[in-house]
């Protein structure tokens, strides 16, 4: 059997093993499902509810997206100023890393007293994801190759050109590692700050949805909100990582493929 | 053969001393004329690359003075090679040889024709479009040195160039650097830490003692160019190199 073909078969077995068992184990031991639902039961909500979820799912995605955005947007840009000013840098450095260390949890119900409901979400998960984002390329910049550096300076370079032509390529591989951390955290800042905002909220997000569910003890839909979530997670986890390929593939280590 | 051409730069009791303390060069004296084959040779550490760094205007030194009595301006007439090829990696040949011409805006089409004669010349023209992960070590050292040609520069700088090649690829590349100076007559100031290369190489070398850098002594090599395989495994090139290597035992021995 090829690599390949285990790599993807393993999985599908462990979860077709994982999903038989708790379909046996709901029945022997006939749980109700408001304690845990059968699989089947799980499918058949996410099928029912499907419009319901959907709509939060579109939610929660969008915030995540524009947190995402403006984490990327954020993150490389206070980089860049990192990179060209040591005073800014400086000054600024410390409070990212106070506002990363600090749990989003401990701080999603400030903003949400301080701003309105959907910018408070957004706040989130743009706090979460921008550190990555941000320690990331600031290690990237740092790590330019300096005979680079010393060649474009014996040519003259402005700063401009040193930038777009050295640095941020030179930061592309680190940059990208930060933007797949991001990706993920940004969905998580969304989900806590949703759950944080819970029956105050009016939102209707799916982590909204998630706890919304668990008050009416109606598990099957949390389970199907669940899946929604992990499955958005995922596939923002394989788009990044596709960007990432695409970008590097023709020169970087970590993605050139080698013949033995 | 030693055709005395004007002086192209002239160091005067350049010294260099690092913040850390460390005196890497100290009253050093050179003058180098325009078309010579120069090479400074000494151990690892006797500051021949900071010499280097400075006639190329990366670093200031912190006494004496540089001259350029032509109007040989330092800028843009200067090409560098590192001792790793410094290329681009996510820019193919073609751009990394391109870079200094981007930099300098110059025209798009006269850029490109540069860039394909500069290959022709290091004899890459058929990997234009490859990366640097695609090529030998000696194919990227090349690119590195049509990117150091591409400007057409009166000044050639190369800092231990092929001191990471293996011996097969760095006689081809003696070979080929002394065609291609043969041909461009350009002057060229080579730092190397091999006795051998430096005289298979040069028409001078100047000798370089360690903590502080200084020269100790210079060297004429008044071998006929062109120089080939043969000129390598004759008995001048072998008295040449015990020359070179008995005076450079002389300076390590005058320094602790």
């Amino acid at each position: 059997m090829s690599d390949r073909a285990l790599r993807i078969g393993l999985p599908v077995l462990m979860l077709a093993l994982v999903l038989v068992t708790w379909d046996l184990v709901v029945r022997a031991f006939a749980i109700p499902p408001f304690v845990l639902p059968s699989p089947g039961l799980v499918l058949s909500t996410l099928i029912a509810d499907g419009g319901l979820l959907w709509q939060s799912l579109l939610v929660t995605l969008t915030t995540t997206f524009e947190g995402f955005l403006l984490a990327a947007i954020g993150g490389i840009g206070l980089a860049v100023l990192f990179s060209q000013s040591r005073l800014i840098e400086y000054s600024l450095y410390p409070y990212a890393v106070i506002l990363q260390v600090t749990p989003i949890v401990a701080i999603a119900p400030l903003l949400l007293i301080y701003l309105p409901q959907p910018l408070a979400v957004l706040a989130c998960a743009w706090i979460v994801a921008f550190f990555p984002v941000l320690a990331n390329t600031t290690l990237g910049l740092a790590s330019v190759d300096h005979n680079l550096i010393a060649l474009f300076e014996l040519y003259q370079a402005t700063r401009w050109q040193l930038l777009w032509n050295l640095k941020l390529p030179s930061a592309l591989p680190q940059m990208l590692a930060g933007l797949r951390i991001a990706g993920g955290l940004s969905l998580i800042g969304a989900v806590v700050a949703e759950i944080a905002a819970g029956s105050a909220g009016a939102g209707s997000g799916l982590a909204y949805r998630i706890a919304e569910s668990g008050y009416r003890l109606n598990i099957p839909r949390m389970f199907a909100a669940l899946l929604l979530l992990s499955l958005a997670g995922i596939a923002i986890f394989f788009a990044l990582s596709a960007l990432s390929h695409l970008a590097l593939r023709r020169w970087h280590e970590s993605a050139v493929k080698r013949e033995r | 053969m030693n055709s005395p051409g004007p002086e192209i730069v002239s160091l005067r009791n350049v010294g260099k001393t690092f913040e850390s303390g460390t005196v890497a060069l100290e009253h050093f004296s050179l003058d180098v004329r325009e078309g010579e084959f120069v090479s400074l040779l000494g151990p690892s550490g006797c500051g021949k690359s900071t010499a280097l760094r400075i006639i190329a205007g990366l670093s200031a030194p912190s006494a004496g003075a540089i001259e350029w009595p032509g109007d040989t301006a330092s800028e843009g007439k200067i090409g560098f090679v590192f001792q790793e090829p410094t290329l681009m990696p996510w820019a193919d040949v073609a751009a990394n040889v391109r870079l200094p011409l981007r930099l300098a805006h110059a025209d798009e089409v006269q850029s490109r024709a540069a860039v394909l004669q500069a290959l022709e010349r290091v004899g890459l023209a058929d990997f234009a479009q490859s990366y640097p992960r695609e090529l030998s070590g000696g194919m990227k050292m090349r690119t590195s040195i049509a990117r150091a040609l591409a400007t057409e520069p009166q000044l050639l700088l190369m800092d231990e160039p092929f001191a990471a090649l293996d011996e097969i690829t760095r006689f081809k590349l003696n070979n080929d650097l002394l065609t291609l100076w043969q041909a461009l007559r350009r002057t060229v100031i080579f730092v190397t830490h091999s006795v051998f290369e430096s005289v298979y190489l040069s028409q001078r070398i100047v000798l370089m003692t360690p903590r502080p850098g200084r020269v100790f002594a210079e060297i004429a090599i008044p071998a006929p160019y062109p120089r080939d395989e043969r000129f390598r495994t004759s008995a001048d090139y072998a008295g040449y190199c015990r020359q070179v290597a008995e005076t450079l035992g002389k300076a390590m021995g005058g320094a602790p």
